[in-house]
């Protein structure tokens, strides 16, 4: 009676009553969050006593580890005290599951925040950026000696290696969207064969033509080279995932219109999901930037700038690193300006990583804020 | 009562026969399609001449040693003599390890991601999946080699003092300060990490892909979240997650630079996998690679030759399996 009254009151105020709003399904109770805290807590004072107290035990990761399979069985009979069979298998399952994202975002976070606090006694001076390590010997202090040389290697290789990856990976993932046949399924599937591909054949295979076969020495240019054989099958696969998710429809319309297959690609297809493609390609960058061992295969590594990339032994941030710490681990300050390097590497993946994120925002079609005002001024225009 | 109908209306088959649609395409587009295809065939001609360059490469090996190349346990440059027979287990052990660790993992997240997280936290967690997979390899390896190694130590030796009676995890060497180094299971802990963001993105994708329909089904009969994951989901993913976890130990059994930096390199197979010692095929080529004369060449990539028919194996298998599972089926196309 009350709510046919409240309604009745609601209709005539012409306002929505409160019993109407929708009602929300999951909500989280005081009594799952007291659960799940009380487990916690409860879980690693009892792996604390046992294991640092009682049991002869050490080590952080094996206490984690106690901490967590404690933390399971106190919250599973935690559960099973308030709820029923069934509720308690989903709740546990539900904690154990969403576990694995925290653990990921823990390491990414760990691995982010470990290269920063340690690069950080190297990246403080300005000489680590503007200075190559041509006149610093093993025992200099930081204030000598930078990274300059591999942050040129690094970048000419990588715009090399777009230069071939990106027209040929967006073609065949073109192929393998738009023209398909029964060619398709098996490039389609060598192609995601290729993406696990261990990035070292690709530099034995450079350094198999160029150097053993054309006569060649080692130099940047066939980093390059190998570096793009490993982003190929990424941009591929990336792109051709973008270009199926055009609409239909527009190609149609295109079609209708009378265009020819070549004119809709151009004009309809790669410019609607031009920002998303943008993403594939900056996405391989930040995958190509990172490659170590095809690089040290086919190009070595050096202490001194060169700015020739058909010529001669060239530094990237990522051989940089792997020198400093392979052959000179001894000594502190190389492994001070190898996290160092570290850190710029990890600053141009996350910058890579994080413009790939705002272009690849919208969907194919989807107009950004600013474009559709543009749009919108236009039409009042005309 | 149907027959009537047909009796009524007889249809002659004749006139059934669909009518054939003939389109010629203008010159422009049979080039442009020839291109595209030519562009679609690259993948296979880097293949080729990646399986072509390694065997003109490795000839030399392969005449001197024939298969014996694969079983020796010696890798001698002064006296040429070479054989992956400890390098290729050491290999595999690395990898299964990785995968022992990274599959729960990355299949959890990956559940958790496309199941439970509310729509906010997804986007977050699908870009920090993707994160951890732009981190370059060599991070992944000054990491575990200075922040991992030390701290796993303790754990290595828990392991060692107490669950001995499990052969792996037995210690056969000497206990010292560096007993716990360079292990093939801490080499396994990172590589593992490097494979949960493939695992876990390219299941994800499968998962969200369940149909609606089954999902709302099993919430209609009364299924608890958990148990619509359990009868729907899953199996709806089970041949796509397969894939996405071979994919996985294909990354884990070609990874190089990690496990250079961590393992202290060995040419015989170490079964104990707690205790120093170890090596995979990529590492190996990596770490000798600046002072090989001629004929260790060879060796290297013969050896790289083995890797890439491995990885090539595995990798193929699992994009046929995601290709032909129902839930790739619905991928592909």
């Amino acid at each position: 009676m009350t709510a046919v009254s409240t309604g009745a009151v609601a209709e005539q105020s012409g306002r929505p009553a409160a019993s109407e709003e929708p009602i929300r399904i999951r909500t989280i109770t005081a009594e799952d969050v007291f659960t799940l805290l009380g487990a916690a807590v409860g879980s690693l004072g009892l792996t604390w006593l046992v294991y640092e107290r009682v049991m002869p035990w050490s080590g952080a990761f094996g206490f984690w580890l106690c901490w967590y399979l404690v933390f399971g069985l106190f919250y599973f009979v935690a559960a099973a005290m308030q709820w029923g069979g069934l509720v308690v298998r989903d709740k546990t399952l539900a904690v154990l599951v969403s576990s694995g994202g925290i653990f990921a975002t823990a390491v990414v976070v760990d691995q982010l925040g470990y290269s920063l606090v340690k690069g950080l006694a190297a990246i403080t001076h300005v000489n680590f950026w503007t200075q190559t390590m041509v006149a610093t010997g093993p025992l200099e202090p930081l204030s000598s000696g930078g990274i300059l040389h591999a942050i040129v290697g690094s970048l000419e290789q990588i715009s090399l290696a777009t230069l071939f990856s990106v027209p040929l990976g967006i073609a065949s993932a073109v192929f393998l969207a738009e023209v398909g046949g029964p060619l398709a399924t098996p490039v389609r599937t060598l192609v995601n064969a290729m993406t696990a591909l261990p990035s070292i054949i690709a530099g034995l295979m450079i350094y198999a033509l160029v150097v053993l076969s054309l006569g060649l020495r080692q130099c940047g240019f066939a980093a390059a080279l190998a570096v793009a054989i490993v982003m190929l099958p990424t941009v591929t696969r990336a792109s051709e995932v973008v270009l199926r998710i055009v609409p239909g429809t527009l190609r149609e319309a295109s079609f209708a219109l009378g265009a020819s297959h070549w004119r809709t690609v151009r004009k309809v297809i790669l410019p609607t999901a031009r920002s998303s493609l943008s993403t594939a390609v900056v996405l391989a960058m930040a995958r190509g930037i990172g490659e170590t061992a095809p690089v040290l295969l086919v190009a070595g590594t050096s202490n001194v700038m060169n700015a020739n990339p058909f010529h001669g032994w060239q530094a990237t941030l990522p051989t940089f690193i792997f020198n400093n710490i392979y052959t000179y681990g001894d000594y502190k300050s190389f492994v001070e300006r190898a996290f160092g390097a570290g850190f710029a590497l990890m600053l141009v993946v996350v910058v890579l990583f994080a413009i790939a994120r705002l272009l690849g925002g919208a969907r194919p079609g989807e107009l950004s804020k600013r474009q559709r005002r543009q749009l919108a001024r236009q039409a009042a225009r005309s | 009562m149907a027959v009537t109908v047909t009796s009524v209306r007889p249809v002659p088959a004749d006139d059934d026969v669909p009518r054939t649609v003939v389109s010629r395409s203008s010159r422009s587009d049979v080039v442009f399609r020839a291109v595209l295809r030519m562009a679609g065939l690259s993948s296979f001609v880097i293949t080729g001449l990646i399986l072509a360059f390694l065997i003109v490469r490795s000839a030399w090996t392969f005449e001197v040693d024939g298969l014996g190349f694969f079983t020796k346990q010696e890798w001698i440059f002064s006296g040429n003599d070479f054989g992956i027979g400890g390098v290729l287990p050491d290999t595999l052990i690395i990898a299964v390890i990785a995968s022992v660790v990274a599959i729960p993992i990355a299949l959890a997240t990956a559940i958790f991601i496309a199941e439970y997280a509310p729509g906010r936290l997804r986007r977050v967690l699908v870009a920090v999946i993707d994160l951890m997979a732009a981190i370059p390899s060599i991070i992944y390896g000054v990491w575990g080699r200075y922040f991992l190694m030390p701290r796993m130590a303790g754990t290595a030796d828990w392991l060692a003092r107490h669950l001995s009676w499990f052969p792996p995890f037995k210690v056969t060497i000497q206990y010292t300060s560096s007993t716990f180094i360079g292990s093939p299971f801490i080499a396994g802990l990172v590589v593992s990490l490097m494979a949960v963001p493939i695992i876990t993105s390219l299941s994800r994708e499968v998962f969200a892909q369940a149909p609606q329909g089954e999902r709302e089904g099993a919430y209609a009969l009364g299924s608890t979240r958990w148990g619509m994951v359990r009868t729907v989901v899953i199996p709806f993913g089970r041949g796509g997650a397969t894939g996405a976890c071979m994919l996985g130990i294909g990354r884990a059994l070609g990874e190089t630079i990690a496990v250079l930096l961590i393992v202290n390199p060995i040419q015989s197979a170490n079964w104990h996998i707690l205790q120093s010692g170890g090596n995979s095929i990529a590492a190996l080529i990596a770490g000798d690679w600046s002072t090989a004369g001629a004929h260790e060449l060879s060796a290297l990539m013969a050896a790289g030759l083995a890797l890439f028919a491995l990885t090539l194996i595995v990798n193929s298998l699992a994009s046929i399996i995601i290709n032909r599972s129902r839930s790739g089926a619905a991928t592909a196309d």
